[in-house]
């Protein structure tokens, strides 16, 4: 069945949404039966502005082997992204 | 032998606490009387397969009903509100009950109503017809497919929103009960429908129990991952069996 396991990341951004671009203060990332995928289960993640009511949100569902690879990728850009920059 | 006519709409119902929402309200063009069905959707939200459902019940006799259990939370598209809702942990069980009273009220209002009214539900909606068979009066039927979390081993899944488990309102069921489940599904998984049959036996209650080798959850869902079109085909026909036995058609 699907669930209301829910993981919550308080993060600092924007994404554009349906409205256009919005701050966002929240990622809701959970491992369920998606929406649109026809996967069974995929990792999906909402990045929403809880602030704003969630009123809008960008959505994304992913295979698991698909967010694994992409946590990979995050961490890649961060590092030489970091480096290439200085920061 | 041709298809009938449908008409359907979205409206507006008076559901829990009196608050006004949106519905989708599927029946058979032209005069008669018609058995009604409240359709509870799914966890993700009053989605385009919930309202497939409710057309496919007009287009066999029914007057079939799907509130936006959701609708507090918008206004929006429903997948967008379904994942505000699942994020905030889901609606409280009391509103559902509430929601689903004011569906069910307002299908034994309309003229073309012959008396009857059944339930159906899918997923978290097959609990809530569980819990809505036993805490509403007034359901000549009820259909529960494999509506996961009626049995709660954990109890530190109870709280405010959801304080009871289902399982142990059996006692109270005052509708004869129809259980649709795949045996692939992890839950309800077959011990847990097990447990509940078991409940339902001891209790003395009226109700039909069918298990689907090759099917997890969802098995009725064209378009989903989780579809079995031989299986669902069978479901279905136990679906309008039982509901042609208890609501007339």
């Amino acid at each position: 069945m699907c669930s209301y396991i829910v993981e919550k990341a308080a993060i600092v951004g924007s994404a554009k949404g349906q409205q256009g671009w919005m701050r966002v203060d929240t990622a809701n990332v959970y491992f369920d039966h998606p929406f649109h995928s026809t996967l069974d289960h995929t990792l999906n993640i909402d990045f929403t502005s809880e602030a704003d009511g969630a009123r809008d949100r960008v959505a994304v569902e992913l295979s698991a082997e698909s967010a694994r690879q992409l946590v990979d990728r995050i961490l890649a850009a961060l590092k030489t992204g970091e480096a290439a920059h200085m920061v | 032998m041709s298809y009938r006519g449908i008409i359907a709409e979205t409206i507006k119902f008076r559901g829990d606490n009196g608050d006004e929402g949106e519905a989708y309200y599927a029946r058979p063009s032209g005069d008669g009387k018609y058995p009604g069905v409240l359709v509870i959707h799914h966890l993700p939200g009053w989605d385009e397969w919930s309202i497939e459902v409710v057309r496919r019940l007009a287009h066999h006799g029914y007057a079939a009903i799907s509130p936006h259990l959701y609708f507090r939370d918008g206004p929006g598209d429903p997948d967008d509100i379904g994942a505000k809702a699942r994020a905030a942990g889901g609606v409280a069980d009391a509103q559902v009950m509430g929601d689903a009273k004011g569906a069910i009220e307002f299908l034994k209002k309309q003229s073309n109503s012959n008396g009857k009214v059944g339930a159906i539900g899918f997923c978290s909606g097959g609990r809530h017809v569980y819990l809505a068979a036993a805490q509403i009066d007034g359901i000549d039927a009820a259909v529960d497919c494999w509506g996961g979390n009626v049995v709660v081993d954990d109890k530190s899944q109870l709280g405010s929103k959801r304080p009871v488990a289902p399982i142990d309102l059996t006692d109270k069921l005052k509708a004869p009960l129809l259980g649709l489940f795949g045996n692939d599904d992890k839950n309800p998984n077959p011990d847990q429908v097990n447990r509940t049959e078991e409940a339902l036996k001891k209790a003395g209650k009226t109700y039909e129990f069918h298990r689907y080798d090759g099917a997890g959850h969802a098995f009725f869902n064209w378009g989903g991952a989780g579809y079995r079109p031989e299986q669902a085909k069978d479901g279905w026909q136990k679906v309008f069996a039982f509901f042609k036995k208890y609501l007339g058609a």
